[in-house]
C-alpha cells in the first residue's frame, strides 16, 4: 500500500513543513503579527524617546554665562572659539560612550538584539504548548527526525528575528536613526549573520530548558527570571565600560553584548574595528554550536525516553 | 512474516525507575483484525501505545509491528503505521487542508501525491466543505474526523487510535464506528484501539484484552469473554408453590438453577433456545409460568468482574489530569 518511491528520505524533510507551521502561525494571525510589530515601535518610540540621554548633555544646556564673558573680558572671537567648544562637548561625550552622538540608533540596536531574546522564548515556551496538545507525540510517531523537530522551532524564531530586526530598522530611521560613518548597505548581511547565530544559541537553550516541562508555569517562570537580568546586564541600554564591576563581569560573558557591539559596530559606528569584529563573531558563534548541539543532544534524549 | 501485524512479548515500561506502568504484558494482533485494548484510567494503555507507534522506548522486552521491532527498526515502523491521538493535536491557526498536508510532510509524502491524497481523505471523512477553514471553528466531531484524515494520509497498514470517541457526542460517536469498520471492510487494515467505553469495544472489537495495574488480564472475543462468566441468565417465576429444580436443570444447556426470592435464577448457554425449552417443560408438568426474563451478560460484566468494582480517578498522575483539563478546556470554547 505504502508507496515507498512517493517518499523523500532526506534526513531534513519535514524541516521546512515544521517550521512553515511556527511560522504560519504568526504571519497568519494578523492580531499576533501587528502585535510582535509594535512591540518594537513602542519600545523604541517610548524609551528611546524618554531616555534622549543626547539632550541631556547636548549643547543647548550648555551656554557660556555672562558673568564668565564679563569676568574674563572675552574678546568675541574668543567666545565664538569657547562656545564652539562647548556646543561639541556634548557630541563628543555620546561619541565616546555610546560611539554615536545619537542615543535613539545605540537604543535600536539593543532592541533589535531584544526582540531577538524575546521571539526565541517564546519559541522555547511552544515545545511545552506541543507536547500538551498531544503534537509532539503525533510528530514523535512519524519518519520525522528527531533533530529536525528542534531544529524547525529554532529556524522560525530566527527567521522570525531577522524580518522583525528589518522592521525596527526601517522603522527607527523616521524616529532619528542615524547610520554610522562606516555603514554600507552589506553591512545590514552582517547583521542579520548576528542575529542568525544568537538566535540559534538562544533558541536552543529556551528549547532545552523546555523540552522536559509537561507545564507551562515552568517555563514561564524561568524566562521572568533570565529575561530581565540577560537584558540589562547587557550593553542594551548602556555601555558596559559605564556599569559597576560586578554588573560588568556579567554583562562581559553575555553574548547579548557581543551581538549588540558587534552590530553597532555594522550600523552605527563611525568606524569598524576589524579585530573586534572578528572576536565578537566568533564569540557569538561558539555560543550558537555549544547551546545548538547541547539543545539538540539533550532534546534528542529527552524525547527519544 | 508471521499472520500477526503487532506482537508484544514481555513488553514493559518503567518510568522513573519504580513506576511500572506496562507489566511484562504479552499479546498479539493478527492481520486485519480490530483489537481493543480496555482498562480502566492508569492501566497502562496510552503507555502501550507510545511504545508500540515508538514514542516511548520499552524498558523491557520488545514488540514488532508488521516483523519490524519497534526498537532497532523504528523508521520502517513508523512508515508503516498511522496515529490518531486521543487528544486533537491538528493546529488550530490551520485550516484543515492545510493540516493535513502538514501530517503528509512529515511522512515525506511528495506534494503532487498528498495533494490527491488529502482530497480523497477530506471527501471520505465529509470535511471537503470546510477544508479552507481554520481548524479552531471545527466542531468536536470534524475535529476528530480531521485527525483520522491525518493519521490515514501515509496508508498505514497499522492504524492505532488512543480513545478515539472521548468526548464526542452519540452520533458523531456512532459516524465514529462506521468510519472504523469501514476502514477494516474496505482497506483491510489492522486496528489497534484503546477505550473505556464497553459498548464500543463490544460492537467494533474482533478481540479484546483487559488490561488493568500494567498486566493484561484476558483476551478474547467479546462473546469469548462474555460466555467466560457462565452464559445467560434466565429468571423464571410460577405460580404453584413447589421446587422445580431439579426438573429445569435436567433440560438442555442449563448449567446452574439457584432459588432467589420465590423466583428462580437459571444460568444457561444459549438462553433464547433454553427459555422455550424451559416454559415448554414445566407447561408439560403442569406448572404455570407467571413470569420469565432473559439477560445476555454485557461486557460491563466482564470487565467489572476481572477489574474489581473500585473507582481508579484517583490513580492518574497529576500529569495527565491537567492535561484532561485543558482539554475539556479547550473543548468548552
Amino acid at each position: 500500500m505504502s508507496k515507498m518511491n512517493n517518499v523523500s528520505k532526506s534526513k531534513l524533510h519535514g524541516l521546512w513543513a515544521l517550521t512553515n507551521r511556527e511560522l504560519k502561525k504568526w504571519y497568519k494571525t494578523p492580531v499576533v503579527f501587528i502585535l510582535t510589530l509594535l512591540q518594537p515601535i513602542i519600545w523604541l518610540g517610548l524609551l528611546g524617546n524618554a531616555l534622549n540621554l543626547g539632550s541631556l548633555v547636548g549643547s543647548s544646556s550648555l551656554t557660556i554665562p555672562p558673568q564668565v564673558i564679563t569676568e574674563l573680558q572675552l574678546t568675541p572671537a574668543q567666545i565664538t572659539v569657547l562656545q564652539g567648544f562647548f556646543s561639541n562637548i556634548g557630541d563628543t561625550i555620546m561619541q565616546g560612550t555610546f560611539g554615536t552622538t545619537s542615543y535613539i540608533s545605540f537604543m535600536a540596536v539593543g532592541m533589535i538584539a531584544f526582540t531577538a531574546l524575546f521571539t526565541t522564548m517564546f519559541s522555547g515556551m511552544s515545545v511545552v504548548w506541543d507536547r500538551r496538545l498531544g503534537f509532539l507525540n503525533k510528530a514523535l510517531s512519524t519518519p520525522v527526525s528527531r533533530a529536525v523537530i528542534i531544529l524547525s522551532k529554532v529556524l522560525s524564531a530566527t527567521l522570525r528575528s531577522i524580518f522583525q530586526a528589518s522592521i525596527i530598522l526601517i522603522i527607527a530611521v523616521p524616529l532619528g536613526f542615524q547610520f554610522g560613518a562606516a555603514f554600507t548597505a552589506v553591512n545590514i548581511l552582517g547583521v542579520f549573520a548576528f542575529l542568525f547565530l544568537i538566535c540559534m544559541g538562544l533558541s536552543s537553550l529556551f528549547i532545552a530548558i523546555n523540552i522536559r516541562s509537561t507545564r507551562i508555569e515552568t517555563p514561564m517562570a524561568v524566562m521572568n527570571l533570565l529575561n530581565l537580568p540577560l537584558t540589562f546586564a547587557s550593553s542594551a541600554f548602556f555601555p558596559i565600560e559605564q556599569m559597576p564591576g560586578w554588573l560588568q563581569a556579567v554583562a562581559t560573558i553575555n553574548p547579548l553584548s557581543y551581538t549588540m557591539n558587534g552590530m553597532r559596530q555594522l550600523l552605527i559606528n563611525s568606524s569598524i574595528d576589524y579585530s573586534q569584529l572578528a572576536l565578537q563573531y566568533a564569540y557569538v558563534g561558539l555560543f550558537a554550536l555549544v547551546l545548538t548541539t547541547v539543545g539538540i543532544v539533550l532534546s534528542w534524549r529527552f524525547l527519544n525516553k | 512474516m508471521s499472520n500477526n501485524a503487532i506482537e508484544a512479548e514481555a513488553l514493559t515500561k518503567v518510568f522513573n525507575g519504580s513506576l511500572v506502568a506496562v507489566d511484562h504484558i504479552d499479546f498479539s494482533v493478527r492481520n486485519g483484525e480490530i483489537f481493543g485494548f480496555l482498562g480502566p484510567n492508569g492501566a497502562g494503555k496510552t503507555t502501550t501505545i507510545n511504545m508500540l507507534i515508538t514514542v516511548l522506548k520499552p524498558t523491557e522486552g520488545k514488540a514488532s509491528i508488521l516483523g519490524y521491532d519497534i526498537a532497532k527498526q523504528n523508521t520502517q515502523v513508523r512508515y508503516s503505521i498511522g496515529v490518531v491521538p486521543q487528544e486533537y493535536t491538528a493546529d488550530e491557526d490551520l485550516t484543515g487542508y492545510e493540516n493535513i498536508l502538514l501530517c503528509a510532510d512529515l511522512y515525506g509524502i511528495q506534494r503532487e501525491v498528498s495533494k490527491k491524497r488529502a482530497s480523497e481523505l477530506l471527501e471520505l471523512v465529509e470535511l471537503t466543505a470546510f477544508k479552507d477553514k481554520k481548524v479552531q471553528t471545527y466542531s468536536g466531531g470534524m475535529r476528530r474526523r480531521l485527525e483520522l484524515a491525518c493519521g490515514l494520509i501515509n496508508r498505514p497498514k497499522v492504524l492505532f487510535l488512543d480513545e478515539p470517541t472521548l468526548g464526542l457526542d452519540v452520533q458523531t460517536r456512532a459516524a465514529t464506528w462506521n468510519y472504523i469498520k469501514m476502514l477494516k471492510k474496505e482497506f483491510g487494515m489492522t486496528l489497534f484501539m484503546t477505550t473505556h467505553y464497553l459498548e464500543e469495544a463490544d460492537a467494533l472489537c474482533d478481540r479484546i484484552a483487559i488490561i488493568d495495574h500494567g498486566k493484561i488480564i484476558v483476551v478474547g472475543s467479546p462473546t469469548e469473554l462474555k460466555d467466560s462468566l457462565g452464559g445467560d441468565i434466565i429468571t423464571v417465576a410460577i405460580k404453584e408453590d413447589v421446587d422445580i429444580t431439579e426438573l429445569v436443570e435436567r433440560i438442555n444447556h442449563v448449567k446452574e438453577v439457584k432459588k432467589e426470592n420465590g423466583s428462580y435464577r437459571i444460568k444457561s448457554e444459549n438462553g433464547e433456545i433454553t427459555a422455550p425449552l424451559i416454559i415448554e417443560s414445566l407447561r408439560k408438568e403442569g406448572h404455570v409460568v407467571t413470569r420469565l426474563s432473559l439477560t445476555k451478560p454485557t461486557l460491563n460484566e466482564v470487565y467489572l468482574q476481572y477489574t474489581g468494582k473500585s473507582m481508579r480517578d484517583a490513580e492518574e498522575s497529576g500529569d495527565s489530569l491537567y492535561a484532561k483539563r485543558m482539554i475539556m478546556a479547550r473543548r468548552r470554547h
